[in-house]
């Protein structure tokens, strides 16, 4: 079929909770897939964005990869989702903005109990870490927030058939919570 | 008996009674947080924000008139009130999946009641302090929204344990004790002051998690269905 919408996922500083929660779509991955195939993410391995209809972005931005992958994802995505309560306001990760990161990585790498071979990781390879964890929306323009910690199944499902049938996406009281 | 009208809906009220108390009498919702019944008025939420005879203003401070029309259930007020409510998770450090009050908290019920799906704004990551020093009692002013609930419990309690200092960022909630830990204060965990709070900011110790996700008092249920005393969760 050649007029699938072409969908994108990421995870950056998330869990793959939401992924996990959307793969609880179970049976229903079935008719989904009829209509829209995917494109860069966990579930293809595709390593880059090529244009896409819709980018579900999973987790906040805690690193210098992540601010590049979600302005890969933008600059891809006619419709740019966050995903989570990470993507929507840092989540659990943004627990750690109130300790200064070098005192994160003290306790971390060095101080910490059980730490052997105290050393903080430096390989050039690795993405250098922000001073404090964000949400997307201060980075990049999003379309739409899917709130859930994760967000359950059925509220990946009533978004993505509603844009599918082309209605304006809404979520009704039961699929809104924001843990 | 004296009448106003909010949304068309004609409502009575008794000399001396504000709009939210004749709107709450006649079972009308009207979303606040910083108001409740058993204190005198506060007004610093603007949540109940409703449009008196064209003129906006707060219905916990506004006292009910002869005759006025009052527009509350507006698609502008709500997204008013969504934008205020947005602004208040921004100020503070709200993590609700990691917070005991998560599924019984007013803050989130309003949330949910406006459709509020995200933040809009950019986050303000506040640095608070966390006092564990109570036995029974935990205060986390992270989850503050200097709503004055507990500093007007707590004076009705006759202890006068809180108040609200400081301006901007740097406003806080301070204990009345030597040390300023709350362990070292008056307060006793039967204190109205330590039930009072609309969010988790401050909690008795031991009762968390003790309702399972899905049969909390804002799981299923709307805030605005609710009677006045199950809003403020009794």
């Amino acid at each position: 079929m050649a007029n699938k919408v072409r969908i994108a996922t990421t995870s950056l500083a998330g869990c793959f909770g939401c992924h996990m929660s959307f793969l609880d779509l179970d049976e229903r991955l079935v008719p989904l897939a009829e209509l829209v195939e995917f494109n860069r993410s966990p579930i293809t391995d595709i390593k880059h964005c090529a244009p896409c209809d819709i980018g579900l972005i999973e987790g906040g931005v805690c690193n210098a990869e992540n601010v590049h992958v979600l302005r890969e994802f933008r600059q891809n995505c006619k419709i740019l989702v966050a995903v989570g309560a990470c993507a929507i306001n840092g989540g659990l990760p943004a627990m750690r903005n109130s300790v200064p990161l070098e005192e994160c990585l003290r306790e971390a790498y060095l101080d910490g109990i059980g730490v052997e071979n105290p050393m903080i990781p430096n390989d050039p390879e690795l993405p250098l870490l922000l001073n404090q964890v964000h949400p997307i929306h201060e980075v990049v323009k999003i379309d739409y927030s899917l709130p859930g910690c994760p967000p359950s199944a059925d509220v990946f499902w009533k978004f993505l058939t509603d844009l599918l049938e082309g209605r304006e996406p809404g979520l009704d009281y039961d699929l809104v919570h924001y843990d | 008996m004296s009448h106003i009208t909010i949304d068309g809906q004609v409502v009575p009220f008794e000399e001396g009674q504000t709009i939210i108390e004749a709107a709450t009498a006649a079972g009308v919702y009207i979303p606040h947080l910083c108001h409740n019944p058993e204190y005198a008025p506060h007004g610093s939420c603007k949540l109940c924000t409703v449009n008196v005879n064209g003129r906006n203003a707060t219905a916990c401070t506004f006292p009910a008139v002869e005759g006025q029309t009052v527009c509350n259930n507006t698609e502008e007020l709500n997204f008013d009130r969504k934008r205020l409510t947005q602004m208040l998770f921004v100020e503070g450090n709200h993590f609700c999946p990691s917070c005991e009050k998560s599924g019984n908290c007013e803050l989130q019920a309003v949330g949910y009641h406006l459709n509020m799906l995200d933040n809009h704004y950019p986050h303000f990551f506040a640095l608070r302090d966390l006092d564990s020093s109570h036995p029974d009692l935990l205060l986390d002013r992270n989850r503050c929204i200097f709503c004055n609930l507990c500093v007007r419990a707590s004076h009705a309690d006759g202890k006068d344990v809180f108040a609200i200092a400081g301006r901007g960022i740097n406003k806080h909630l301070i204990v009345n004790s030597a040390s300023g830990n709350l362990g070292d204060s008056d307060i006793n965990v039967d204190d109205r002051a330590a039930h009072i709070c609309p969010t988790g900011a401050i909690l008795v110790k031991g009762t968390a998690f003790k309702v399972p996700i899905g049969q909390r008092r804002y799981d299923h249920h709307d805030i605005c269905d609710m009677s006045a005393g199950e809003q403020h969760g009794e």
